[in-house]
């Protein structure tokens, strides 16, 4: 077992993509994201691998672009805005059908927002934010310890349907500190990239090309389709979330991801000891979506559902769509860098138990 | 005899703010007239200002950008610096942010660091990466010393993994910060110790026994302790 070691989830984040064998990283500061950038900055060159203050989000993204088009693994790390302005490449890359990893630790928004945490950027993240037909996929994770296990994940997940994966955290788990370590990751077979990546021609007599251009409208339609059946694939391998306390009839069905979640599991234990029975869906991929989790406990959920995030309502409309109807969809959220304790929650909870909509 | 001035450095996350927090609730419980200054131009979240509060209610003085502007990020030191040196009535606990980043905030200081004496403290924790050797440890307290342009006096052994810490893992430490006080002559002044372990703790600890209560809790332990 690997020693343990107290990091902040932003050098974790470092540590776990230099661990997953990533050759560079290509950022821009902003906060609450910087530490990446800052533990990178540190270690790569030590190592011999790249990394590079670009001179805009737009220039970082561009640069992963090309790493990712020469088949090395490629990271870049930003917050909110910064994921805003990296948004046109990240939809090249898609096109592309590239690999690479995408951290954003969310702050505030819209605009500049601030710099307390958020989860306001989830709709960025799972439904589109770049233009075009394509999809991200999405790891949400809870603790420092899940962030790095998820970096990892998401090395190989990228490389496998060769497509861009991004990490969220809202900003606590970028700034907050807890013992970490970094674990042998289960061995997930990669496949090779000497078909399609651009490293010369190797005798050959063919360019490997990237590109997401294609002017001819047949040629494109067959492009997405063979994106969405790539999706599709995604969407039936690739789902994750962990469920809690949802055994047997429950009284509400909580609904939330990242660190809301553990904030959650405190209110459901301040609720048991009243006798109301509270469980806990907590999407680990928030693409593709746990729908089959939601179905699953509709049924049994006496008042329904409830998503409690950090933003004004986001999260709640894939609960919406996933519970198709069926029971209430109920939400609680605090936005702006505020964020709920335990009580707060359970208060919310208890009311709507006890007959308030 | 302590100096008047304390003055908490340390590579980034060695846990200065808590234990600035602490040292200064221990001044004022004992009843001296305590001014703690957030000098912090490091960390965006989990900073002494954010206890504002509880301050306001042990009646010790608060120097920190006012809450308007804590999330400017304008790498601002607050106005009323200067009345940590100038009113003298005041004991003073300076929390500085990490590594020679933060430390840099300390230089303009330096003609009244001159002019009075102070206890540097270097707040060690081994069970972070970049200081979990000797070598480490004294690469720090050298960039931080000349970024400040003033002298570490004292080592702390701060060694812990949070909520995980273990007695073992404090005796770890206290080896590598033997080791740091060996190699610099600087004396080990405390080790501090979650106050629920320190019943715990066995013989030969170095330094005096600083127990110490978790104030930077994320939101999801706030209700609960």
């Amino acid at each position: 077992m690997a020693e343990k070691v107290l990091m902040k989830g932003n050098e974790a984040i470092g540590e776990a993509a230099i661990h997953a064998g990533c050759q560079c990283f290509f950022g821009y500061p902003i906060t609450p994201q910087t530490e990446v950038a800052a533990y990178m900055a540190r270690k790569m060159p030590k190592i011999g691998r790249v990394f590079l203050q670009a001179e805009s989000e737009v220039a970082a993204i561009n640069m992963v672009y090309g790493a990712a088009g020469s088949g090395v693994r490629v990271m870049t790390s930003s917050s909110s805005p910064g994921i805003s302005l990296k948004a046109e490449g990240i939809s090249y890359i898609a096109g592309a059908e590239l690999p690479c990893v995408i951290v954003n630790i969310v702050r505030g928004g819209p605009g500049l927002g601030s710099i307390q945490p958020a989860q306001s950027d989830y709709f960025q993240a799972t439904k589109g934010g770049g233009h075009g037909d394509y999809r991200l996929v999405v790891f949400a994770p809870s603790s420092v310890q899940e962030m790095v296990d998820l970096i990892q994940d998401a090395f190989d997940v990228a490389d496998i349907y060769r497509n861009p994966v991004m990490v969220m955290g809202d900003g606590m788990l970028g700034q907050m500190m807890e013992p970490v370590e970094f674990k042998e990751r289960p061995k997930r077979e990669i496949p090779s990239k000497d078909s399609w990546a651009a490293t010369g021609l190797h005798g050959r007599k063919q360019h490997h090309v990237i590109n997401s251009l294609y002017l001819q409208p047949e040629k494109l339609e067959e492009h997405n389709k063979k994106l969405s059946k790539k999706y599709a694939e995604i969407e039936k391998n690739e789902v994750r979330y962990e469920t809690y306390n949802c055994e047997g009839e429950v009284d509400l069905v909580v609904a939330a991801y990242g660190t809301v979640s553990r904030i959650v599991k405190n209110a459901i234990k301040i609720l048991e000891k009243e006798g109301i029975k509270v469980g806990l869906i907590r999407p680990i991929t928030l693409w593709p979506f746990p729908k089959k989790a939601f179905e699953e406990v509709t049924g049994r959920t006496k008042h329904g559902f409830i998503s409690v995030e950090l933003s004004e309502g986001q999260m709640v409309e894939d609960v919406m769509l996933s519970v198709k109807g069926r029971k209430p969809v109920y939400f609680y959220g605090r936005s702006g860098g505020m964020v709920p304790t335990p009580a707060e929650i359970a208060g919310r909870i208890r009311a709507i138990v006890g007959g308030e909509k | 005899m302590d100096a008047r001035i304390r003055v908490f450095t340390g590579h980034f996350g060695s846990g200065k703010t808590e234990i600035a927090i602490n040292y200064a609730l221990k001044l004022a419980d004992m009843g001296k007239k305590v001014t703690i200054a957030d000098l912090d131009i490091v960390n965006p979240y989990f900073c002494t200002r954010d206890e504002r509060e509880l301050f306001e209610k042990k009646g010790i003085r608060l120097v920190a950008t006012p809450k308007e502007l804590a999330n400017a990020e304008l790498g601002i030191i607050p106005l009323n610096t200067l009345t940590i040196f100038n009113d003298k009535s005041y004991e003073v606990i300076i929390d500085v942010g990490g590594d020679d980043q933060g430390a840099v905030a300390l230089g303009q200081y330096n003609r009244y660091f001159q002019m009075e004496d102070y206890d540097m403290y270097f707040v060690v924790n081994t069970a972070r990466p970049f200081t979990k050797d000797a070598h480490g440890v004294i690469e720090y307290i050298r960039d931080i010393e000349r970024a400040s342009r003033i002298k570490v006096r004292y080592l702390i052994n701060n060694t812990n993994l949070s909520y995980e810490t273990t007695i073992d893992d404090i005796l770890k430490g206290q080896k590598i910060v033997k080791e740091v006080s060996q190699r610099t002559g600087l004396a080990i002044r405390y080790t501090t110790v979650r106050e629920d372990l320190v019943d715990k703790l066995p013989d030969g600890i170095e330094g005096e026994i600083f127990p110490i209560k978790i104030f930077m809790l994320p939101p999801w332990r706030r209700d609960l302790e």
